[in-house]
């Protein structure tokens, strides 16, 4: 009923000013158009790409989707209240550029790896956290517009992750901490399980929870949700820290996995591929709409096409090129069912 | 209403009002004037020689350029995340362009950056995509063109050609990209207020629903911001290769938050509708005032400032213009109402 009514609010838009999509595109895109997406860069790397379907490509593979994930959850959970959070990558940048300076101190007792090592894991992670939290801050106290409001880090914290590690990459070896990105219990990648774990909890959260209903409420109605009293203010600052509590635990992997602070090549477009698979997986990017497995699949496709693309020697150019053709075209798509 | 009105009076007094409104309307240049005198006082005949004021100019001259197309772009409610990554490429095209003279190099700098507008705001105007999002995937499209372009290096400029002079000339005293930069401005301030594009780009930003019922060309004259602001970029890029002899596809990181910066800080409204290209002029100004003096600082060894914390207070300046910006906006609506 409240979807019928939404519909005949909005006015109606002149023809001439919006380019229609042909149908079958529209068709598909309303349909299973992520899901045949992926069947398709599958089957193309399946004949074309060797080795595609062993089982250590398979683990690269979602080693390198876990991150995209993560941080897509949180992106997920914030453009479902109709907020954006463009400082995602900066965050994961201060994240690794923390950890090593915490577990290679020489200070008091986090000298002793029984502690340094949580607290690195620990610390980075609550700071990002709290940065999350100033954003949600921003937004909600100030009314500053969430673009703007995250920009703020997205810059700033880039320029507070280069402080931390002097502007240069910094090489650690600490097999303990590089576990987090190297680990294999059981064969699985840490990351797959940690990503596999934070799915589950955010779908279940999404569909069981009152939490997940005053997400797509505040995103759907804002006015309306807060008159239903929906605390809108806790809830936008609650998705804002979350996001950056993940972005946060995603840094600490991208560094363990490369056993360096790179504050550069840290989580740079991050913010981008979070907010495409969030788009490409079904999430309405104007708020009040959410799926988290959809992040998952828009993720896997985003990661195939970048994989896809570089195992056939395409440059690193022309696969930026490519990935923005895709991402404007997902949202594209998902645009024309918002309508 | 007027019951209402009425009974406000009293809670907000004439002086305070108007202490608010020159705040927001003039805060920028107070705080410029404010900040030279400061300079002046502190580091005397060094910060006043010309050698530094007419540096401070034109080291800020590609800042300026991207400033005011983002200007336009920000009245029209939109936003342009791309400027930086045009930035690059077009310095890089300008670069391999060199050894064709000054002109083709600029037009080609220029002709590059104007594509990647349009494309941006066919995107924006005709598929109705957020401008953020469409910009920011052009950031990535033109990072990874410019990477191409270079064979993920630096290009030198061809120093055989007169490529370099864009830089080093001075007309009279005044170097030639200061006097661009103004010309630029000149002719940005009449389309804003002398033109019908100038209006309707205030009116897309004021009620983008009232401009469409109203008749307005929304699509054309947001298309044309977007250009703008790309080809802007674009003269910004060929500034930057001749200044440093070299197109680097990693330059110009972060600028677009610069010219946002350098946007909010002279008072145009981010929610679009209403601003002037003048106040973005000093929003540069000031900025590049406060990096100089802290420049100036450091040479004076105060403190020890490496370039990754400029980062940090550029974020931090916008930080606290928006916030400023949202509390003066809030107070001065809420005494109209």
């Amino acid at each position: 009923m409240a979807n019928v009514g939404q519909t005949e609010a909005r006015p109606a838009r002149p023809a001439a000013d919006r380019v229609v999509l042909p149908r079958w595109l529209r068709a598909a895109g309303q349909t299973h158009g992520a899901v045949i997406a992926l069947l398709l860069l599958v089957l193309f790397n399946a004949i074309f790409t060797t080795n595609y379907l062993a089982w250590s490509t398979l683990r690269v593979n979602l080693d390198q989707v876990a991150t995209i994930v993560i941080v897509g959850i949180g992106m997920t959970l914030v453009i479902a209240t109709g907020g954006i959070d463009l400082s995602v990558g900066a965050l994961m940048a201060i994240a690794g550029s923390l950890a090593p300076l915490i577990f290679d101190s020489d200070w008091g007792p986090l000298d002793r790896p029984w502690v340094g090592i949580p607290l690195a894991i620990v610390l980075p992670i609550l700071l990002t956290g709290f940065l999350g939290l100033f954003n949600g801050f921003l937004v909600t106290y100030f009314r500053i517009q969430p673009i703007i409001a995250t920009l703020v880090l997205y810059l700033g914290g880039r320029g507070i992750a280069k402080a931390l590690s002097d502007g240069i990459l910094l090489d650690f070896n600490n097999p303990s901490f590089e576990y987090l990105g190297k680990g294999r219990p059981l064969g699985i990648p840490v990351q797959v399980i940690l990503m596999a774990i934070l799915l589950l909890i955010a779908a279940w959260m999404m569909r069981s929870t009152v939490f997940g209903r005053y997400i797509l409420a505040t995103g759907g109605n804002e006015p309306a949700a807060r008159l239903a009293g929906v605390p809108v203010s806790r809830v936008k600052l609650a998705v804002y820290a979350i996001s950056g509590l993940l972005a946060g635990l995603a840094g600490l992997i991208w560094a363990a996995r490369i056993s360096a602070a790179d504050p550069y090549r840290a989580g740079e477009f991050m913010e981008l591929d979070a907010i495409a698979a969030a788009a490409v997986g079904g999430t309405a990017l104007t708020g009040g709409r959410a799926t988290i497995i959809g992040t998952l699949l828009g993720a896997v496709i985003i990661q195939q096409v970048r994989f896809t693309l570089i195992s056939h020697n395409v440059s690193d150019g022309t696969t930026r090129i490519v990935i923005a053709a895709a991402i404007i075209l997902a949202v594209l798509i998902q645009r024309q069912r918002e309508q | 209403m007027t019951a209402r009105t009425a009974s406000q009076e009293p809670t907000t007094s004439g002086w305070q009002q108007w202490a608010a409104g020159l705040l927001r309307q003039q805060g920028a240049l107070i705080a410029l004037i404010a900040i030279f005198l400061f300079g002046v006082w502190r580091y005397g005949e060094n910060f006043t020689s010309e050698f530094n004021l007419w540096t401070l100019l034109r080291n800020n001259t590609y800042f300026g350029l991207i400033a005011l197309g983002m200007t336009f772009v920000i009245m029209t409610g939109g936003i342009d995340l791309s400027v930086g990554a045009v930035v690059a490429l077009t310095a890089v095209a300008a670069a391999r362009l060199s050894g064709e003279g000054l002109w083709v190099a600029v037009a080609g700098a220029i002709g590059l950056g104007l594509g990647v507008g349009l494309i941006n705001g066919a995107l924006i105007a005709r598929f109705r995509i957020q401008p953020f999002i469409v910009t920011l995937a052009t950031l990535l499209a033109a990072r990874g063109g410019a990477l191409n372009l270079s064979n993920n290096a630096s290009v030198s400029i061809d120093f055989n050609s007169n490529f370099k002079d864009l830089w080093r000339t001075n007309v009279g005293e005044v170097p030639l990209p200061v006097v661009i930069t103004a010309f630029a401005f000149l002719l940005g301030s009449i389309a804003l207020n002398l033109t019908r594009f100038g209006r309707h780009v205030l009116a897309i930003g004021g009620n983008e629903e009232a401009a469409r019922l109203a008749g307005l060309p929304i699509a054309r004259t947001l298309v044309a911001v977007y250009a703008l602001s790309g080809a802007l970029a674009g003269l910004s890029g060929a500034l930057l290769a001749a200044q440093g002899n070299t197109g680097s596809p990693i330059a110009g990181i972060g600028w677009e938050l610069t010219a946002i910066a350098a946007v909010v800080v002279g008072g145009t409204l981010l929610t679009g509708g209403r601003g002037s290209v003048w106040t973005t002029l000093v929003g540069v100004l000031l900025l590049g005032l406060i990096f100089n003096e802290l420049n100036f600082e450091r040479g004076k060894g105060t403190f020890e400032l490496t370039q990754y914390w400029e980062e940090v207070i550029r974020g931090a300046f916008l930080l606290l213009v928006v916030i400023l910006q949202s509390r003066l906006t809030r107070r001065a609506s809420a005494s109209t109402t």
